[in-house]
């Protein structure tokens, strides 16, 4: 089968492509390994509009029925290859995309939004204790440390939230940040800077995670701290911003920026005709990577792709 | 058909299983053990009779968490003859679970 339209990545932008695509009647299929994406890490949110106080998993699972209420279906799977077919000797041509299991899809249309991966810290350490000690979801382990010391790096909301979050079990929460002020909303900050228990240590990185073989036992730092560079803990939770999914775009041609992230304009067309893209991994989705600005810029993209296929039946109407 | 593990049967349920065992360490409030949830009950009706499969919820079960040391959730484990052989953290789709335990 021939889809209008074929939405890779299954969180906010995508879901929302997915929501506007059926309701201009475009046949879409979305392909995504994580149904909700990264809002599902989210152990609050606070400043979507209408949902005060929900948490990132239940907004993400409101969304998923809001879109599968219209038809959407979801394939949780990753895209290995993505190709342009020419069917009829070049105009319109049609994507080709074949999923990790081999199952294969045609599309006249795709929108891209695959959003960002978890940006590894690059230590020693990291790796050996990922899962013992070594976290990057403070919504899902921070029960794993009632009563523990730990330290969340980073200084983004995600960071200050997380580190908001784990004060709730931890006996204490230190915050390393390698600048002088933390960029999380105000409103977040002060909420750290009255916790009792989260101590915030400025202009220091984390330069190696160590553990005893079992698990983590400190860190590193490149600045002594209390006349240490060794801080005792026993988690560490990184938390420093994500990396763009973007490389399965090249092979067809899109123009990404000097860091992956997916070129776009203003109606969330790439250089690639018939080739949208929205969400956190696109040149917009970086001035603000939020779950409400991911799902606006899905819904310019579907609006996009819809405005692309109906041009594309009246040139082949004319061409009759 | 998926089991539920506890300290209590998990000696006779998963150690002393003559069937390898995947035991899901999940808890209520982690979201992507919800989003995990199906896929391992999918793993569950594909794998009828080769594996058993079932799920451990951590907050109920604290002292099997420790012994494995579990410390970070979703997190799948393998168990033949009453051995872990094999540990996958975070999400994971059905098909890469397949082919780890294949």
């Amino acid at each position: 089968m021939l889809y209008d339209t074929i939405i890779i990545g299954s969180g906010l932008a995508g879901l929302t492509a997915s929501i506007y695509a059926s309701r201009y009647q475009l046949s879409n299929l979305i392909i995504g390994k994580l149904p909700g994406g990264t809002i599902t890490l989210a152990h609050k949110v606070e400043n979507f509009p209408g949902f005060p106080g929900v948490s990132g998993l239940e907004l993400a699972q409101r969304v998923i029925m809001h879109a599968k209420s219209l038809g959407a279906e979801i394939l949780p799977e990753h895209v290995s290859n993505l190709t342009v077919v020419e069917p009829n000797g070049g105009t319109p041509y049609h994507f080709k995309l074949v999923t990790e299991s081999g199952k294969e899809f045609l599309a006249k249309t795709i929108i891209a939004t695959t959003g960002t991966e978890r940006r590894k810290l690059g230590v020693p350490g990291e790796k050996e204790y990922l899962g013992r000690g070594v976290s990057y979801c403070t919504s899902c382990d921070a029960p794993f440390f009632k009563g523990k010391t730990i330290a969340v790096i980073g200084g983004s909301d995600a960071a200050v939230t997380g580190a908001i979050h784990l004060a709730g079990f931890a006996a204490k929460v230190y915050l390393i940040y390698r600048k002088d002020v933390l960029r999380a909303e105000p409103t977040w900050r002060e909420q750290a800077e009255a916790n009792p228990k989260i101590e915030i240590i400025y202009r220091t990185n984390v330069i190696e995670i160590l553990g005893d073989g079992q698990k983590v036992v400190g860190v590193k730092l490149d600045n002594l701290y209390q006349n240490s560079e060794v801080l005792p803990l026993d988690g560490v939770f990184i938390e420093i911003g994500g990396v763009p999914v973007s490389s399965f775009l090249v092979p067809v041609g899109v123009n990404l920026d000097e860091n992956g992230y997916v070129q776009v304009n203003q109606k969330m067309e790439t250089n690639v005709r018939g080739l949208f893209a929205a969400g956190d991994f696109t040149t917009q989705g970086l001035v603000l990577q939020q779950a409400i600005t991911a799902a606006a810029q899905g819904a310019i993209a579907a609006a996009s792709a819809f405005r692309y296929v109906k041009s594309q039946k009246a040139a082949k109407l004319q061409s009759i | 058909m998926e089991y539920i593990f506890t300290d209590q049967n998990f000696d006779q349920e998963v150690l002393k299983s003559e069937l390898p065992v995947l035991v899901d360490f999940y808890a209520e409030w982690c979201g992507p053990c919800r989003i995990m949830a199906p896929v391992v009950e999918e793993i569950a009706q594909e794998m009828e009779g080769k594996i058993k499969v079932g799920k451990l919820n951590v907050d109920e079960n604290e002292q099997l968490a420790a012994r494995y040391g579990v410390m970070s959730i979703p997190t799948l484990i393998l168990f033949k003859k009453g051995e872990p052989v094999k540990t996958m953290l975070g999400f994971r789709s059905k098909e890469e679970v397949l082919a780890e335990i294949k």
